[in-house]
């Protein structure tokens, strides 16, 4: 199943590769890694999508916070969350094109952010499945580029990660 | 008052109350050998391979309660450290390894002598640490030997590059660490100790499984009042011998690929066990599915959560120090005054003496040629059961846990994680220095004693007078043991030629030497070699023995506890009752 961990970690120099080294040493999967630093400066915020069943899951929150820069862990799955990610996506525009792709984004909430007369930047904002039904909703031969972020998560309600 | 890096470093170890610094210098590190000029405080061992020097400071480790400490250069010193760091990682072994580093502004410019010394070791550390301003030495290296001694012990490198030693700081010592993101578990979760208790109260088949967190935990006093309390049947792990007295009759022997019959056995019958700092090991439960596939209910205490529910899922995980928690467990138990049904435990004890019976350790005599195992039982005598043992990696480390009884905890020194052939020697000279009145064993291989065999200058030099029992099998044996079972007799590259003449070869390095080639003379030579004529000696003791002889028993890959191969006189015997009657809760 897929699963999405927040965690917090001091913002050190290596700190980012521990974790990503023990993804890769111990055979777990990184679907999407975000991270950057928090309102303190000691402090960075990573998000990890991954997958794995429920013993490989748990394995993984374990080992991570086994690593002595990490602060704390959590398995956002766990309960309510908001999941978020962003998407740039560069698309041909000419034509009847121009006009459908301009519907598209609307449809799909989002913004466009660049234009040329042959192109379109559009900005899109939501959960990964969402920018994944973008894409697919669109003709993959207008496709030019395509940029996402992974997702970050946040715990809903009054729930909060921090020290 | 200012002084350098390096200085300060020297300052550090003292601090921390270091002995011995086992190392070999280098361009990086040179600032860091003037300071150790300097000063007297603490002994340098200059060994003649980095790799030595790290399994020397594991072993001190290993064999006391201190936290040995090497020192070794950058670039290809940090390298050949390198294998004695994932050995003491795999083993939970507390260490600080120093490394130098190039110059800060060459780092990254493929300078003279550069390794990423923190990329190469960051999966076989604990942590480690890249020191970047000379100011922050001093809180790096207690912080070095806190995260290496607390919760679950193991290897810390802490890399410096040589302006960094050069530079100039005040010199402060902290007195505590605090580390916000740190925090090792101690106490165990009341609750769940209570649960443990009433299950292996409740237990028809009890069973403790006894690992090298007992050991490393300082807990073989609490392990055997627990054991002796409750009437329990004990196994060790490898890792584990002498955290339970191994001459004691509670004890089954070791469990695993090569344990005893009965300890594996009782493994795979019990109703309720409990593992204590020991991790479910695959040499040691083999196939995860087998061994649950007889319902069993499980405690776990291990102060690492990971080490939990990791090959096998528990009922009872409790996380921390086992001294701690079995202390608590204890406690309880003495208030409350109860004791296990008297009436199941003796139908089990019953059920294991019958096991035991078969004595699956029985091996054929012979007066013509040498058995590894009579050398091992021999020595055993001669030493009184009382010597530090350190092992390579092979058949004669395998023969070594069998035949010698281990009575302490911290007596056994081997590499069972990583099984790195080259630990036994540099290992017994760190046991050595550790312990300067014990007598000193190393059991080894003429395969392994080749990997480190540099080390005999290293024990010239600094009087480690160890008394080194090689059985030569002309083979890496337990290669060929494997080539003869799985691989049809074809023994690929694992015969051992142009073996060197190792009395000479001692006698070379200053030693003493004997060759054995009759069993009639083994008694006698062990008992000149570690007579007192000879006790300040190192001695090379090579005893040629049976180069047929194979370890068992032996749990084949993909088999389960009670599917072991026996040796010859158990052939008949198998694991029959149990294959058709996979309902043992009607046996007892
Ligand atoms: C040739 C060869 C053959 C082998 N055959 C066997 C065999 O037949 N049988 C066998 O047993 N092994 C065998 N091994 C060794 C095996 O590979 C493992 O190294 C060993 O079984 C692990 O022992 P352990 O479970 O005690 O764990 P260790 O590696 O000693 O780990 C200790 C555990 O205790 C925990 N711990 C540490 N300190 C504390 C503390 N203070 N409080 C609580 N918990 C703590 C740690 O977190 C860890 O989980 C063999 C190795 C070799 C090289
Ligand atoms: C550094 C290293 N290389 C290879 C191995 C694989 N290996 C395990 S046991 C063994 C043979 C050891 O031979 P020897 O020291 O003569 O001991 P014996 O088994 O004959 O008692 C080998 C090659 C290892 N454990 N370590
Ligand atoms: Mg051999």
């Amino acid at each position: 199943m897929r699963h999405i961990l927040s965690i917090l970690l001091e913002n050190e120099a290596g700190a980012l590769s521990r974790v990503v080294g023990l993804f890769s040493a111990r055979a777990y999967n990184i679907d999407s890694l975000t991270v950057s630093t928090t309102e303190d400066p000691t402090l960075s915020r990573m998000t990890i999508v991954t997958h794995g069943s429920d013993e490989v899951i748990e394995q993984i929150t374990k080992q991570l916070n086994k690593l002595i820069e990490v602060v704390k862990v959590i398995d956002l799955n766990e309960s309510e969350h908001i999941e978020r990610e962003m998407m740039l996506i560069k698309v041909r525009a000419t034509g009847k094109d121009r006009e459908e792709m301009k519907r598209m984004a609307d449809i799909f909430r989002g913004r466009i952010i660049d234009v040329t007369e042959k192109t379109y930047t559009i900005e899109l904002t939501g959960t990964s499945d969402k920018l994944g039904a973008f894409i697919e909703a669109i003709d993959r031969a207008v496709i030019l580029e395509t940029v996402r972020t992974g997702a970050s998560g946040i715990g809903r309600g009054e729930r909060v990660l921090k020290i | 008052m200012q002084i350098s890096g390096a200085e300060i470093l020297v300052r550090c170890l003292q601090e921390e109350g270091v002995e011995f610094l086992f190392g070999y210098p280098g361009g990086a590190v040179l600032e860091i050998y003037d300071a150790i000029f300097r000063q007297e405080k603490f002994k340098h061992v200059l060994v003649r391979h980095e790799q030595a020097a790290v399994h020397a400071a594991d072993a001190y480790s290993r064999s006391s309660d201190k936290v040995g400490v090497a020192l070794v250069t950058s670039g290809p010193g940090a390298t050949n450290a390198v294998t004695g760091i994932a050995t003491a990682y795999m083993d939970s072994i507390p260490m600080v390894v120093i490394s130098g580093q190039v110059a800060t502004p060459a780092i990254g410019l493929d300078a003279f002598q550069e390794v990423d010394m923190v990329g190469i070791t960051r999966p076989c550390v604990k942590h480690n640490f890249l020191v970047k301003d000379v100011n922050d030495i001093a809180d790096t290296i207690k912080k070095a030997f806190y995260i290496a001694k607390s919760g679950r012990p193991g290897p810390v490198v802490v890399d410096i590059p040589k302006d960094v030693t050069q530079q100039r700081a005040e010199f402060h010592y902290p007195e505590s660490v605090h580390i916000r993101s740190y925090v090792p578990a101690t106490r165990g979760h009341p609750g769940q100790i209570k649960k443990a208790i009433n299950l292996l109260l409740e237990a028809k088949r009890p069973y403790i499984y006894v690992g090298g967190g007992a050991v490393q935990g300082n807990a073989a006093a609490e392990v055997t009042e627990l054991v002796k309390s409750l009437g329990l049947p004990c196994t060790n792990t490898l890792m584990g011998l002498g955290a339970y007295p191994g001459s004691d009759p509670q004890f089954l022997g070791m469990l695993g690929m090569h344990g005893t019959y009965e300890a594996n056995m009782a493994m795979q019958y019990c109703d309720v066990l409990i593992a204590v700092g020991a991790r479910f090991d695959d040499r040691v439960i083999s196939v995860p599915s087998h061994f649950l596939s007889q319902p069993k209910k499980i405690i776990h205490i291990d102060v690492d959560p990971s080490s939990i529910s990791k090959r096998v899922k528990v009922d009872v995980p409790i996380v921390g120090d086992v001294k701690h928690v079995l202390r608590e467990m204890l406690d309880i138990l003495r208030q409350s005054g109860q004791k296990p049904d008297a009436q199941h435990l003796a139908n089990w004890w019953k059920q294991i003496e019958e096991w035991r019976g078969h004595n699956s350790l029985l091996y054929t005599p012979s007066t013509e040629l040498i058995k590894p195992q009579y050398v091992v039982e021999k020595l055993y005598e001669i030493t009184g059961g009382k010597a530090i043992v350190a092992s390579d990696v092979g058949q004669h480390q395998m023969w070594a846990a069998q035949y010698y009884k281990f009575d302490s905890p911290k007596q056994w020194l081997n590499s069972g994680g990583l099984g790195t052939m080259g630990f036994g020697l540099p290992a017994a000279m760190g046991a050595q220095l550790a312990n300067p009145d014990a007598t000193v064993a190393c059991i080894t291989g003429e395969g392994s004693i080749q990997m480190n065999i540099q080390e005999l200058s290293t024990c010239k030099q600094y009087h480690t007078p160890v008394k080194i029992v090689a059985l030569n099998n002309r083979y890496l044996g337990m290669v060929r043991q494997w080539q003869e079972f799985f691989y049809g007799t074809r023994y690929s590259e694992s015969y051992m030629d142009a073996l060197p003449d190792f009395v000479k070869v001692a006698e070379a390095y200053g030693h003493v030497g004997f060759k054995i080639e009759n069993p009639s003379d083994v008694e006698p030579v062990l008992r000149e070699a570690f007579g007192p004529a000879l006790k300040e000696r190192l001695v090379f003791l090579d005893f040629r023995t049976d180069q047929s002889e194979n370890v068992f028993p032996m749990i084949q890959n993909g088999k389960g506890l009670d599917q072991m191969d026996l040796p010859p006189h158990m052939r008949d015997v198998q694991q029959v009752p149990f294959e058709n009657n996979r309902d043992y809760g009607n046996m007892c």
